[in-house]
């Protein structure tokens, strides 16, 4: 019988593996290790159940598909041959090693804007990663676009380096948060609405956008759509949880936390917090079309018998175990993707420390139509105090096909 | 030769800390707390992954047909059955179907289908062969073979108290401290706290009970309930939710995550821990012994592909159902198989039951809603249970808690009729029409309690799918649990007059245990716990007396079974177990904590 093991936090393992290095490089380690965090980059580049970075599941970007490459110091499949050089021009340029150009599902146009101190601390800790030969295929776009050179062309009309422009008028925390959400964060990489190229709508920052068959919701402080109803508590505690009084997180996001922000120091949580609660305005909001009494009549009998167990009669669901629909942000966005997804596919929520349970909805494809999902969604959207637009079957038809093709 | 062959088509598995047979209740308990310690365990399930979402899923959790008829979620006989007979004289045949009792099977076993009544044992249930025999004289428990437990009440609090806030059990205490508490049950021991949740809200049914119990000087108080009152989140971080009352519980798993059981109290922590694993669909054909047959070297398995593994490990924990416990004891030669001829041998002593039976009182004006329900949701009098009143005068000893505890409405099986009314055609379905709403029924749970001629062992003619022998149950009624049975069915006759229906009925136990009908799922003993391993299995931590290395945990260690639902018990002794290893076994692995 082997004696218990002790728990190991993450810097005194990598202190216990690497003894030789010096203090300060072991504090460069850790702290790039905390840059990995904040960037995600396992949410990528590691493979569910696969070892850490050593390649990640394919991309599905509107262009084609593209595979996460293995980012571990190993020499024939890794980055094992890259410079520190190579590695800050990637991250700054989207240019790597020898030249090569990468497309922008890796989200150099964010990471640009990350310092050169950041980016150094983060090559540092990557280089200590377990090399693990893997070769990973990484670019599978159809021709033209599997020509790296044309992203030459993408760059020029897309893309400038940058670095992160602190506002002197603003607090520090507001700065930092800014730092985050626009740099490691990569916020935008989902949130942002694409142009027809595929590069960020800047007038529409964080504004809500539609990849890979789910709804990144508005994450500006739009009260009809955005964060305008939660706290700043309340955005740090779905960040470190999962869960809060207003939403649970599903699809890409749930994944986003598990490997990143729940991970977050709180000040850096708040920091974000208090910077997406500063951005956007409610001028544009418009009343929705008022839903057809018909379709609400059907959509609540709907709602009654399949819903209201667990949601409630009144829609305010169960604290962290069933998350309410009144005022929830995944009800209220403009498009009803993500909804009809859950309803159709089922969606668990994610397991951090603060919230562990892992409550799931269960697939209902199997016992609702897709215009009793369209009455009952358009029910719930113009309910309690909810204002949403109502949700056409064909909507619901088009998530289905993505699922069943 | 033979031996050869098996070798050679055996995978032998890298070793493991622990491994764990079966991931139900106790399996899962005895997981969280090992890994905790740092261990690495590994549990081997013979059924199915059970999650909520996907396997009682909320559109279909409500089938009575597939789960209540059919039985779905529960051990099927051609995967495990076993040979019955009443008494040692008979040859016994093997249950082809189950139905006096339904094992689990799966992962959550049979707490993913449970009611939820979450009862603790008293003292005097614990130190019973002592009790008695100050009491009432040796001569009252001649016929009987109880035995105490080794354990006291006191010592089995703290357990109580963890397994209880783990599985957020909704009730009202009647003693914390030794100081009474209005509205709880005052015949319990003391507890060092209140439950986590208060009761659930009550229907009309058990309020009417309880309203009619106390107009004649018995103490009702609200059944503990692991059916959650109000949304809860347990020590583990775990959020429950509230009970929806849908009456969907017992046969059922439940979709709203109100009802306790591995999947909604443990199981999304321990999954998550990179120091444990499960491997379902894989059944333990036997645990493996060392040379000289003194400590445990790992057990093996067979995949559904037939593929056979030997996984070794440092200990072996047997968490199957109490039955499968006993039976794994005796496949793999652990301790000495019981004899009721001679009295020597423990594996298989003291198998114990349940002895209930049930009363319907019929009204003509009123209406009980029976489909507002939940499987623990009631009043429960325990007047006349264990020994919370004096037997001096009496024939018997034991009791039983009157419960009134309408667990459902079901359409298809909630059919209650006046006594004499046909069994099908238009009379019955007028009866049935007029009996649905209007009918109160309430029920004894008594005691069970242990004879030289009740027992398991292995059957000597039928085997299983493997060519194992099946496990061969004797048991019937003792004179003295039908005498008990008798005189409680005289006080619930008194409580239903007392209601003031049309009529009632008292449905009595009678001697001839009979297999078919469903009864109750509380079998137990088999491996029982004590201080003498001339007389138990295994000692009071659960670890057997003749292989230290190897713990047997669940009802199969109970000496004899108290008028109350066991899983309360069960799940305070796992806790107990897992505190011990914790604490003592691990200090000095391999090593007996009890000297014989």
């Amino acid at each position: 019988m082997r004696t218990p093991a002790a728990t190991l936090c993450a810097g005194a393992a990598l202190l216990a593996i690497t003894p030789a290095l010096g203090a300060d490089q072991a504090d460069q380690i850790i702290r790039g290790h905390y840059q990995a965090v904040l960037g995600d980059c396992a949410g990528c580049h590691t493979r569910p159940g696969g070892r850490p970075l050593a390649g990640g599941l394919p991309l599905a970007t509107p262009f084609g598909a593209l595979v996460p490459p293995n980012i571990t110091p190993d020499h024939e499949t890794g980055i094992g041959n890259w410079s520190q050089t190579d590695f800050r021009n990637m991250m700054k340029t989207g240019i790597g090693h020898d030249g090569v150009r990468l497309y922008p599902a890796m989200p150099y146009p964010a990471y640009t804007r990350m310092t050169e101190q950041d980016i150094a601390d983060l090559w540092a800790y990557l280089t200590t990663v377990e090399p693990v030969s893997n070769k990973v295929e990484a670019n599978q776009l159809p021709f033209p676009l599997n020509i790296r050179l044309s992203m030459w062309g993408w760059n020029l009309l897309n893309f400038s380096e940058a670095s992160f422009q602190a506002d002197p008028s603003k607090s520090a925390e507001w700065n930092r948060g800014a730092y985050i959400v626009q740099g490691a964060g990569h916020c935008g990489t989902c949130h942002t609405p694409k142009s027809f190229l595929g590069a960020d709508q800047d007038t529409s920052f964080l504004q809500g956008a539609s990849l890979q068959g789910w709804f990144a919701p508005d994450i500006t402080n739009n009260a009809q759509s955005g964060l305008g109803k939660w706290s700043e508590a309340d955005v740090a505690t779905y960040l470190k949880t999962g869960v809060n009084a207003h939403s649970t997180a599903s699809g890409p996001m749930a994944e986003a936390i598990e490997n990143s922000t729940s991970e977050m120091t709180d000040s850096d949580l708040k920091a974000i917090a208090v910077y997406l609660k500063s951005l956007g305005s409610d001028t544009a909001n418009a009343q929705a079309p008022k839903p057809d009494e018909a379709r609400m009549v059907a959509g609540e009998a709907i709602y009654h018998d399949n819903c209201s167990a667990c949601h409630g009669g009144d829609g305010a669901g169960a604290g962290a175990l069933f998350p309410t629909l009144v005022g929830n942000s995944i009800v209220a966005q403009g498009n009803p993707e993500t909804l009809a997804r859950v309803v159709l596919a089922g969606s668990q929520a994610v397991h951090t420390a603060g919230a562990p349970t892992t409550p799931a909805m269960p697939s209902l494809a199997w016992r609702l139509k897709d215009q009793e999902i369209a009455d009952v969604l358009t029910y719930v959207r113009g309910s309690w105090g909810n204002s949403a637009a109502p949700v056409a079957s064909d909507d619901v038809a088009a998530v289905r096909k993505e699922l069943v093709p | 030769m033979a031996r050869e062959k098996e070798l050679t088509m055996t995978t032998i598995l890298p070793r493991k800390d622990v491994v764990i047979v079966g991931l139900g209740w106790t399996g899962s308990i005895l997981a969280h707390e090992l890994t905790d310690q740092g261990l690495d365990v590994l549990a081997i399930e013979r059924g199915p992954w059970r999650d909520t979402a996907t396997d009682f899923n909320i559109g279909y959790a409500q089938d009575e047909l597939r789960y209540s008829v059919r039985r779905d979620l529960f051990l099927q006989p051609a995967v495990e059955t076993l040979t019955m007979r009443n008494d040692p004289s008979q040859t016994a045949l093997p249950m082809r179907d189950f139905g006096s009792f339904l094992p689990g099977n799966g992962v959550g076993g049979a707490g993913v289908h449970w009611n939820g009544h979450t009862w603790r044992f008293w003292d005097s249930d614990f130190q019973i062969k002592t009790n008695l025999t100050k009491r009432y004289g040796a001569a009252r428990i001649a016929d009987l073979q109880v035995e105490d437990w080794g354990v006291t009440g006191a010592e089995m609090e703290p357990y109580y108290d963890q397994f209880e806030y783990l599985a957020g059990i909704s009730g009202k205490a009647g003693n914390i401290k030794g100081k009474l508490q209005d509205g709880g049950n005052p015949f319990e021991d003391p507890r060092a706290r209140d439950y986590p949740n208060p009761p659930m809200e009550m229907t009309y049914a058990p309020t009417l009970f309880a309203n009619v119990g106390r107009s004649m000087g018995l103490h009702p108080f609200p059944t503990p309930s692991a059916n959650m009152s109000r949304t809860y989140v347990n020590p583990l971080g775990i959020t429950m939710g509230q009970c929806t009352y849908c009456g969907f519980c017992e046969r059922f798993g439940c979709a709203n995550y109100s009802k306790s059981s591995a999947q909604t109290t443990i199981l999304p922590v321990l999954m998550k821990k990179a120091n444990f694993e499960v491997r379902t669909d894989s059944e333990v054909l036997h645990v493996d012994l060392a040379a000289g047959g003194k400590s445990a070297r790992g057990v093996t398995y067979v995949d559904t592909s037939g593929q056979e593994f030997f996984q070794p490990a440092d200990l072996v924990l047997l968490c199957a159902y109490g039955l499968h416990n006993a039976r794994l004891m005796m496949l793999s030669g652990i301790g000495k198989i019981y004899d009721p001829v001679t009295g020597e041998g423990t594996v298989g002593r003291n198998y114990c039951y349940q002895t209930n039976a049930g009363a319907q009182v019929f009204f003509d004006d009123k209406n009980f809603n029976p489909f507002i329900a939940a499987g623990a949701l009631g009043q429960t009098i325990d007047d006349f249970n264990g020994d919370a009143f004096d037997h001096s005068g009496l024939d018997f000893v034991g009791g039983a808690g009157i419960n009134c505890i309408p667990t459902n409405g079901r359409p298809i099986g909630t059919r209650p009729t006046l006594p004499g009314t046909p069994k099908w055609g238009s009379a019955w379905k007028k009866a049935t029409v007029a009996g649905y709403k209007s009918t109160l029924g309430f029920s004894s749970q008594g005691s069970s309690y242990a004879t030289r001629t009740n027992y398991l062992d292995l059957d000597p003619t039928y085997k299983d799918r493997f060519g194992r022998p099946l496990m061969r149950m004797t048991f019937d009624f003792p004179d003295n649990d039908i005498r008990m049975s008798n005189y409680l069915c005289d006080r619930m006759e008194e409580i239903a007059k007392a209601s003031g229906g049309k009529q009632y009925n008292v449905a009595r136990r009678k001697k001839g245990w009979d297999s078919v009908p469903y009864q109750s799922t509380h079998n137990t003993g088999g491996a029982i716990m004590g201080t003498d391993p001339k007389r138990s299995a295994v000692n009071s931590f659960l670890q057997s007396w003749d292989v230290p290395n190897v713990f047997v945990i669940g009802a199969s260690a109970f000496p004899q079974n108290a008028g109350k639902n066991p899983t309360g018990t069960v799940g305070a002794l796992a806790f107990r177990a897992a505190d011990a290893i914790r604490t003592q076994y691990l200090r000095n692995p391999g090593a007996p904590l009890v000297q014989a």
